[in-house]
Parts: structure tokens; sequence; C-alpha cells
């Protein structure tokens, strides 16, 4: 009866907190919370931060690093040393998806999705049947402000290199700046697996932030005349050119970069079952359940990785101090050439739409749009800066291939 | 665990700067290659609305529907040696005589009496 209460304390939880190491999960548990009340009370994009939340405080509360390994082994949800043995060339069970299956816990088995590469594509699938490219097809320049907001991922990546990082860790920081998380994690996941807590939780964050992030830095460049610009109507597309768009973006880009394969295929199959208009129920799988339960695994799974001892150090400060530069300097970026455009057009463009090219859609076309009603109550930029809002996700999807093909 | 080398700060920057610009490259061509599907549709568009146009007379048009004629006319006023200001000053006339307004009134015709 003793040896049974006695064997109960030293294996709880709460030994765990308690043993060497504990706090760290102590203060993980404590993120987490914090996570969920962002997600929940706060509405910080909750699909995916509740999800993350919940795996952080699952993966802390199960695995302690002070208690005995066949105790981790038998409790924890989540075991960061059998991925490590996964992803280390060195040891016999290097790329061993086997012994993942067989000693892994329940989040292991769901991570598996997230090392293969499998969520962020079907999430890509989903999102590409959820937009309309049509702004974008009628005013093709918009794909200039979707490339020239992507400055923030290289000027991130270089910020993360002068800071001690190694290239592979620093192109996955750099990608923060896409604003695109599916992109950012498939990235990391590819080069450098060991920061994905971190980097997730930095993109998904300064994504919920947009709309407090980019208006001062858009009423800083731009003037009160610039921001009362309003654009002309767009013209109206064909079901045609709905059509042909995926296909000739998917075989354009992968043509020029085979690497954005995976994302630039994904999105574009989604968007074409959109558009052929005989494809309906696949469609709504996409844009519904697909997506809420590939996002359901990928929230826990992702959230899962945030352990105390990987997350808990200067590295982690880091990436989030760079992800936000990563994200003021694409929108620096946007807004730069939507500047030089509206010089060009003679002051038919209005530089508020530059902003939207980073590709976290639709929350940044959004703020161009209220921003642009700020400056003049008539003024309707909504549409017009949905074109560099979704070019912002095929050129962030450009930027990882590219980042993947030099790194990867 | 750490993923890849440190990279020289040189090969780093001309890493970024190649980037970018691969970014600029591949969304500009695509600018290019949508402009030009765009115009090929618009133009196309244009020539199917002429072709439409160009079709539309060998449907025989309806004939004219007459007009109605407003409440109280008697349709066209006929003058005979008569000049329109001298009509307009007879039809005032007579109104004014009848203690009528001019648009209950129909006059079919003025002759000049010689």
């Amino acid at each position: 009866m003793l040896n049974s209460l006695a064997s109960l304390v030293t294996e709880s939880g709460f030994a765990g907190v308690l043993a060497a190491g504990g706090y760290k999960n102590l203060i993980m548990i404590i993120i987490a919370c914090v996570l969920l009340y962002l997600g929940i009370k706060k509405q910080y994009e909750p699909l995916l931060m509740v999800g993350i939340a919940v795996g952080c405080l699952l993966s802390n509360i199960s695995y302690f690093e002070g208690l005995p390994a066949e105790l981790n082994a038998s409790n924890a949800l989540y075991h960061p040393e059998l991925w490590a043995d996964f992803l280390n060339e060195a040891s016999p069970y290097a790329h061993n998806y086997g012994r993942i299956m067989s000693q892994g816990g329940l989040i292991d088995i769901l991570y598996i999705g997230v090392k293969a590469g499998i969520y962020p594509c079907l999430i890509f699938i989903g999102i590409g049947a959820m937009t309309d490219f049509g702004p974008l097809i009628s005013n093709p320049s918009s794909l200039l402000l979707g490339a020239a907001a992507q400055f923030g991922v290289f000027f991130a990546f270089m910020g993360a290199n002068l800071l001690g990082f190694t290239g592979n860790q620093a192109a996955s920081i750099g990608i923060i700046g896409g604003a695109d998380g599916p992109t950012a994690i498939l990235t990391t996941t590819r080069l450098a697996p060991e920061l994905l807590g971190p980097i997730a939780v930095a993109a998904y964050s300064y994504m919920a932030l947009i709309p407090m992030i980019q208006p001062p830095i858009m009423r800083a460049l731009t003037t009160e005349e610039e921001r009362k610009v309003k654009m002309t109507q767009l013209r109206e597309v064909t079901k045609t050119e709905k059509i042909l768009f995926p296909i000739i973006v998917t075989i354009f880009v992968v043509l020029l970069l085979p690497s954005t394969a995976p994302l630039i295929g994904c999105l574009m199959f989604g968007n074409l079952l959109k558009e052929t208009g005989v494809t309906e129920r696949l469609s709504d799988v996409a844009q519904n359940a697909l997506m809420n339960i590939v996002t359901l695994f990928l929230g826990i799974s992702v959230g899962a990785t945030m352990i105390g001892s990987n997350f808990i150090n200067l590295q982690t400060i880091y990436i989030v101090v760079l992800g936000l530069i990563a994200f003021s300097f694409s929108t620096i970026g946007g807004l730069l050439v939507a500047k030089l455009m509206y010089k060009l057009s003679g002051g038919k463009i209005n530089p508020l739409i530059g902003s939207a090219g980073v590709s976290a859609v639709p929350m940044a076309a959004r703020v161009s749009q209220r921003e642009g009603q700020k400056a003049n109550p008539s003024n309707f930029l909504l549409m017009h800066a949905m074109g560099p809002n979704v070019a912002g996700v095929i050129g962030s999807a450009i930027a990882a291939g590219f980042l993947l093909s030099v790194f990867g | 665990m750490t993923s890849g080398v440190k990279l020289p700060l040189g090969t780093a920057l001309l890493d970024a700067i190649l980037g970018y610009v691969v970014v600029f490259i591949g969304l500009g061509l695509l600018m290019a290659v949508i402009m030009l599907v765009g115009k090929i549709m618009v133009a196309k568009a244009k020539q199917e609305a002429a072709a439409a146009v160009v079709s539309k007379p060998a449907i025989p048009e309806p004939a004219p529907v007459p007009k109605k004629l407003a409440p109280g006319s008697a349709g066209e006023l006929k003058l005979y040696d008569t000049d329109p200001r001298d009509a307009a000053m007879i039809m005032a006339i007579v109104a004014n005589k009848l203690q009528k307004p001019l648009n209950e009134l129909r006059f079919k015709s003025i002759k000049e009496v010689k």
C-alpha cells in the first residue's frame, strides 16, 4: 500500500516539476495558458493558437527531463529524444518512422504529418479553395507588390546570420516575414526542425497582430494626399481566365523553381477545384472538413514541440524579435514599391495597397482598406488590396522555394 | 541539435540579394504571362461582341410602335395658309374666350378664310 502510494507520488507530474529542470516545464505551462488566453479572449488566430497552446500544455505536463527515461517513454505524448534520433544522421534510427510509430505517443504520431510536410500542403489546398484570385488577374501588377513585400524575409535572414544562427536556421527565421503560417512551418520542418515551436508561435502571433503592426508604418511612409487616392474599378475577369490562372501559375512557377512544387501545386490545385465549377464537392471538402481536420492536427503537433528544455533559451527571444523585424520590413518593402508605382502611374495607385503584399489573407488587405477610408471616407481599397495580398501568398511560396533549394 | 552551418556574412548577403531578385523575376515573369493571357481574353471578348453586333441585322426589326398620344391632344394640328405664330395666338384667344385650359381643347385645323 505504502509502496503504491510512494510510486504514485514519485511518478506523478508534480514530482517531475520539482525534479531537476522541472521549472522549465512550469514556465511552459504558464506560456501555454497565456497562449490560450490570447487565442480565446483576444482571438489571435484562435483556430491555430488554441491548438498550439493545448499541444504545448500536453507535452509539458507529460514529459519531464528530470524523471526516469522509462517513465517519459510510457507517459509522454511527445518524445523529443525520439525525434532527435530521427534527425541525427549518425543514429541507427535516423529517418526511421517505424520507431516513431511503435514507441511514440499520440502527438508523435500526429507530428509525422508535420515532419513529412503533409499538413502545410493540405492546408494550402484549403487556402487555394478559399481564395479568389480575380483581383490579381484583373490587375497583374499586384504581383510586383507581392514580390516587394518579401523584403522582410531576406532582411531577417541577414539579421539572423548576424546573430550567429546557421544558414538553415536563418532561412527558417526569415520566412516568418512571409506572414504565411504553413509556408513557415514547411520551411522550418525541412531546414531547422529544432526551431519549429518558436517560429510557428512567432509567425501566427504576428499574423494576428497585423492590425497593430502595420498601421503606424503605413502612416509613417505615406502622405495624406497619397492615402486619399481613389483607385479606378477593376475589370471583370472571365471564368476561363480564372480556370487558366492556377494551371498557368503551377506550370510556370514550378518549372522556374521546382522546390515550390508542394506549396504552389497544392495552392493552385485547391483554387482549380474552386474555379472549375465541376468539382464543387471537392472544393467544399477542401475549404471546410479537410482544412479543419488538418488545422487541428497541425496546431496540436506544432505546439507539442515547445518542450521547456528546447524552448526556454536566448534563441527563442532572438526569433521573436527577428520575426517582428521581418514583418515590419516586409510591410516597408511593399509600401515603398507601391509608392514608386504611385509616382509612375501619375497618382492612380494608392500606396496603402503595398502593405497588403504580405500574405496574411485577408487581414492585411482589410488594414489597407481601413487606413484608406480613414484618409478618405469614400475610398474603397479592399478589392485593390486583395490583389497584392494573394500575390503575397505566391511570393512567400517562391521565397520559401528559393531558401529550400539553397539550404535544403 | 543545430541544422546547417554558419554562413560567412558576404555569402549570406549574396544569398539574400539573390533570393529577393529571384522572387521579383519569378513574379515579374508571371505578371507578363498573366497580362498576355488577359489581353488575349479581352480581345476575344471584343471580337465576340463585334460578331454579335454584325449578326444582329439578320433578325428583322419589329415594326415601330406608334407613339401614344397625350390625353386631350388631337394629334398634329393642320395649318392652311396660317403662320404658326398666328395659330398659337388664335388658340390662346379661343381658350381664353371659352374659359377652358388649352390642353382640354382640340384643334384639328386652322385655315385662313379669304
